[in-house]
């Protein structure tokens, strides 16, 4: 089986965003950018179809921020190939048009099972695998957390259905799956195997390939929320704050 | 081609014979927005056997039902083709449907099947001047984006953005059946079974102090302090998503959109940045006290009470001095 998994790069939520002077688009200079969390997981989800019941997987990325980084990890982490689709398109990319991009991708070199993230932090106008299935008229099932090969040669995936039901629903191939977890967290590789990987091996490219214009929303403003302004901040040394928060409890028949 | 009819379409979500309560609020909100772009509000109810639940539609001026097998339980093939079938043939104004696990699968395919533009993590739609006004958020809540949506356009909705109350009246509502699409023969991708939640160890729906880990905690190894407190509080320990895929805690502790939605007496939010998923799952708690190393955590925009702080440093001394109002008492 040919596995494809995209890899898509998000602003890194840990660090402070920025809004660029136009009001409408982070400010990108001082971004860093880290691997999607859901896409990790489609990641992992690939490596354990492969090892359990061996398959080929290709990761694919769009040029942006450390992205060679991310792939030279994909490889350290068993992926077979790693692709970056190249040069970095002008500017950011909407997931429409990101969509368009991996469809024209993999029209070019097909999978039997494409695997992405079911969401990145900063999905605007859709959210990738969705968005890709529909291009590439595949079947789709997206909030997955296991994918498993049947007899039959469909997978079998369960998908999350809201209040902890799940659907095991049988998908004929090829097929996009949109993974929120894979069944075991994603594994972790040493710094010293990623150097390593990154002497002995190499990225392949793909040329970016042109797309017409896709439909988006226009965006009017980008801003942080002002706090809502609910909470009752607590502050002052461990102790003290321990000691408010007891009488609050206190205060609100909790402690009794 | 001509110009779109001013429907607003709710896409109606169900499970196990009864609609989503967040439908209720995609109702509520649609009618004013139907109302404000002078059009009907329309909610489309795909499934197999379905027509008894359009009573509970009658917030809608029409309920638009197809009946058919294939749509009896959610497949985004299935629901999201039946529903661009019929979006072809009525060119709706705009289409709200769930920001839920079953609604972000159906909204991006559905957008992709019409070539129209869609919002993801919608809190807020209006109209302003005849235009469609939607803000969507992101980066967990840290940021706002707003856009303008032009028609035809899908909106997946945030729980929680519009009370439900306002989408519930009960009725008949006109139910104008439709035939199912042909491309339903096509639709490939079948459910097989429906899992239920593994009964877990504690129902945490029924413990009325929850102590509640995120991220923030960092490792396993550092669970047995939080698990302290809530002992002391009479309580049990849940958490985000990403400590149960880690795996550790059991499913059964998840709290949020795939997890459980929980109502306790005290939630005590620890280390836990407070995304839409997670706050679904937790907002209606009756006292709401969260601790963060970061000030602009969205957390702190449901709490009703906020530190900033290391957990690691909080959680010793909250011990402390519950343990000596605990000997007090
Ligand atoms: C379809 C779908 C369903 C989902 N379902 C759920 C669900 O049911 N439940 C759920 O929770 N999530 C769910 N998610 C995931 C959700 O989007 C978030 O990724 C998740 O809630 C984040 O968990 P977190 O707050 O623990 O982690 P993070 O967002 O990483 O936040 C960790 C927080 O801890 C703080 N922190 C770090 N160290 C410390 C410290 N020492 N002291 C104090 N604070 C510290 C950080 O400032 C940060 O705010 C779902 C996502 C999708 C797409």
């Amino acid at each position: 089986m040919k596995i494809a998994v995209l890899l898509t790069m998000v602003p890194d939520p840990v660090e402070e965003l920025e809004i660029d002077p136009s009001g409408t688009a982070l400010d990108t200079q001082w971004l860093r950018y880290v691997l999607s969390e859901s896409d990790d997981h489609a990641l992992e989800q690939a490596l354990l179809l492969k090892e359990r019941h061996g398959a080929q997987v290709t990761a694919l990325a769009l040029d942006y921020g450390d992205v060679d980084q991310t792939l030279f990890t994909a490889l350290a982490k068993g992926a077979d190939e790693a692709v970056k689709i190249a040069p970095a398109p002008e500017g950011s990319v909407t997931r429409h048009e990101a969509a368009a991009i991996f469809a024209a991708i993999l029209r070019r070199r097909p999978a039997d099972l494409v695997l992405t993230g079911v969401q990145a932090i900063n999905d605007l106008d859709g959210h990738l695998a969705g968005l890709l299935a529909g291009l590439l008229d595949l079947p789709y099932v997206g909030v997955t957390r296991s994918v498993e090969p049947a007899p039959d040669g469909t997978v079998l995936v369960q998908k999350e259905y809201p209040g902890g039901v799940a659907a095991e629903i049988s998908v004929p191939l090829p097929a996009v799956i949109g993974v929120i977890s894979a069944p075991q967290p994603p594994r972790y590789v040493p710094v010293a195997r990623i150097r390593e990987v990154m002497r002995t091996r190499s990225i392949g490219t793909e040329a970016l390939p042109a797309i017409g214009a896709q439909p988006v929303p226009a965006i009017r403003r980008l801003y942080k929320p002002t706090a809502a302004g609910g909470a009752t901040m607590l502050a002052g040394t461990p102790e003290e704050v321990a000691r408010e928060l007891v009488a609050v409890l206190v205060d609100r028949g909790v402690l009794r | 081609m001509s110009a779109p009819s001013p429907e607003v379409w709710v896409y109606v979500e169900h499970l196990k014979g009864s609609v989503a309560p967040h439908t209720y609020e995609l109702l509520g909100r649609g009618r004013e927005l139907a109302q404000s772009l002078g059009g009907r509000l329309v909610a489309v109810l795909l499934g197999r056997q379905a027509a008894d639940l359009a009573r509970t539609l009658g917030a809608a001026d029409l309920v638009r039902l197809v009946d058919h097998e294939q749509l009896e339980a959610f497949t985004p093939d299935g629901h999201a083709r039946t529903m661009a079938a019929l979006a072809e043939q009525h060119r709706p104004h705009l289409v709200l449907c769930g920001a839920t696990s079953a609604g972000i699968d159906l909204a991006s395919l559905l957008a992709a099947l019409l070539q129209v533009p869609m919002v993801a993590n919608v809190r807020a739609v209006g109209v302003e001047d005849g235009r469609i006004l939607a803000t969507s958020q992101l980066c967990g809540g840290k940021l706002l984006c707003d856009v303008e949506v032009p028609s035809g356009s899908v909106l997946a909705v945030l729980a929680g953005a519009y009370p439900a109350e306002a989408g519930m009246s009960t009725g008949e509502p006109p139910v104008e059946t439709a035939a199912a699409p042909d491309l339903l023969a096509r639709v490939r991708a079948q459910v097989v079974r429906l899992i239920e939640p593994a009964a877990g160890d504690v129902d945490i729906t029924r413990v009325p102090v929850l102590v509640a880990v995120g991220r923030g905690i960092q490792r396993k190894e550092n669970l047995p302090l939080a698990e302290e407190l809530a002992a002391l509080l009479g309580g049990a320990v849940c958490a985000s998503r990403p400590v149960i895929d880690q795996g550790w805690l059991p499913l059964s502790r998840q709290v949020g959109k795939s997890g459980m939605t929980v109502k306790p007496r005290l939630y005590l939010a620890l280390g836990i940045s407070g995304a839409p998923e997670h706050l679904e799952g937790m907002r209606q708690s009756e006292l709401i006290v969260a601790v963060n190393t970061d000030p602009a955590a969205p957390i702190f925009t449901v709490a009703h009470y906020g530190v900033v702080a290391d957990i690691f440093e909080i959680l010793p001394a909250l011990v402390a001095q519950l343990a000596k109002a605990k000997r007090a008492a």
